[in-house]
């Protein structure tokens, strides 16, 4: 059993993320103190809300500095879901505040990019695409997710994109640098592909 | 491929589930968390859980169900009934709703869901929208679980949507509620036709025919009640969910 923190900054779904950790026979820590997000080996960092007030959320709670240096920890796995994810890159459409950097990754807005045509938000089950193996996810094929997002992940850097997904345009839907990982979709709601996601983060 | 998402809609009164017919002659389905657990099993994409007492009685949502429900569900669950106020919106987000879905709350209390969705994202605030026709075929916005006219004409309800920021919108009609015998496609088309976000269309679908339809007229989503609840013509209770491949034939079509 290992235990998981899940950072309580005021933005996020936690209820969801705390009982997958749980259905999975791990151990969900909801937190805002940094000891106890310092010491831990597992971090995740959800997100339902706006870009520049949850960025300026983790700065009221003195987390932003600690999580740019715990994201270089070889020893600390970080996993940012939705807007977690794009609080790890550099900058986002939706805000004016710097992201987290972790990333080397841009946030952009649907609306301006694609067709209008399509609904924004983007919201329901879509497929990803693998773009490089890793251990996350590596036994299934044709996973299918659930969304719900109105800015997208653009990257800067090819190694860093582990999955992709189309709506209008080819975007970024899995980022990993070292121990870092962030998803645009739920894998807290997605079933079993979900569960199998969260099997293969906490198990490495 | 966006897939289209089949949305069970269950309506809670206080502690059972019921299944209406035009909104009235509600029956009692069974218990609301052995339902959730089968849709769970069955991969269900979404859920919608409505209240149709809270506001009704004057009571805050009924958090300790929501919370034994929520834990039950590995998927999206939008949370309606009773909410009138942002502190509603923060306990149900904390729980695990995903998304929460405001009806009277758009007429009596317009800024708390301006605020929650400033605060929360657009995309989990979803606006539910009743509508009654006459017997003249004139259709009127209605809240309060059906009881109360509204002045607003569709465009205006349109206006409201975009001004308060809502995140998706739900179509429902008293009418066909309950009666399996399709969804009133025309105000569907209307909606979904002047709405950038997703419409879920609700209210009287009986067969896979009808999400079908719906499609066809633009919904991004389908929610049902009888559909996943009643077997046979004698509608006994036998909860089922169309399968993968169902689903992905009707995305397909879309």
């Amino acid at each position: 059993m290992k235990k998981v923190v899940i950072i309580d900054y005021g933005m996020g779904n936690l209820g969801s993320i705390s009982n997958m950790v749980k259905f999975l026979g791990h151990e969900p820590i909801i937190s805002s103190e940094k000891d106890t997000i310092k010491n831990s080996e597992y971090l995740i960092l959800p997100g339902v809300g706006k870009f520049d007030a949850a960025i300026n959320n983790l700065k009221d709670r003195d987390i932003f500095n600690l999580l740019q240096d715990l994201s270089k920890d070889q020893n600390i796995h970080i996993l940012g879901i939705c807007l977690g994810m794009q609080l790890m890159c550099l900058n986002s459409e939706e805000g004016n505040l710097e992201g987290l950097g972790i990333f080397d990754a841009e946030v952009k807005s649907f609306r301006k990019n694609i067709s209008k045509s399509l609904k924004v938000p983007h919201m329901g089950w879509n497929f990803i695409y693998k773009t490089q193996n890793s251990q996350l996810l590596n036994s299934i094929d044709n996973a299918r997710f659930y969304f719900v997002h109105s800015f997208f992940v653009e990257s800067n850097k090819d190694n860093e994109v582990l999955f992709k997904t189309e709506y209008g345009i080819d975007f970024v839907s899995g980022l990993k640098n070292n121990n870092n990982v962030g998803v645009q979709f739920h894998p807290e709601k997605s079933h079993k592909y979900g569960k199998e996601f969260f099997k293969d983060f906490l198990e490495n | 491929m966006n897939l289209v998402r089949v949305i069970p809609v269950l309506l809670l009164a206080d502690e059972g589930l019921v299944k209406t017919t035009k909104f009235k002659d509600r029956r009692y389905i069974g218990d609301p968390i052995n339902a959730v657990k089968i849709f769970n099993e069955k991969e269900a994409d979404e859920l919608c859980l409505l209240d149709i007492n809270a506001t009704k009685q004057g009571k805050q949502p009924n958090y300790k169900k929501i919370e034994e429900i929520v834990s039950e569900a590995f998927m999206p669950i939008t949370y309606g009934g009773g909410v009138s106020s942002l502190e509603h919106f923060e306990s149900l987000f904390n729980l695990g709703v995903e998304k929460v879905s405001v009806n009277s709350c758009l007429f009596d209390n317009p800024s708390v869901v301006y605020d929650a969705a400033n605060l929360y994202g657009s995309q989990s605030i979803v606006a539910s929208i009743d509508l009654k026709k006459d017997i003249f075929g004139k259709y009127r916005v209605v809240s309060h679980c059906g009881q109360k006219k509204q002045k607003k004409t569709f465009e205006e309800m349109i206006e409201l949507l975009k001004d308060l920021d809502c995140g998706e919108c739900i179509i429902n009609s008293v009418n066909n509620d309950g009666c399996m015998k399709g969804y009133d496609l025309k105000a569907l088309k209307y909606f979904c036709k002047n709405l950038r976000i997703p419409v879920v269309s609700m209210g009287g679908a009986g067969s896979l025919n009808h999400f079908k339809e719906s499609i066809q007229a633009g919904s991004s989503a389908v929610g049902a009640g009888s559909f996943f609840i009643y077997q046979g013509k004698r509608k006994a209770i036998l909860i089922s969910y169309p399968s993968e491949k169902e689903i992905y034939e009707l995305s397909a079509k879309a």
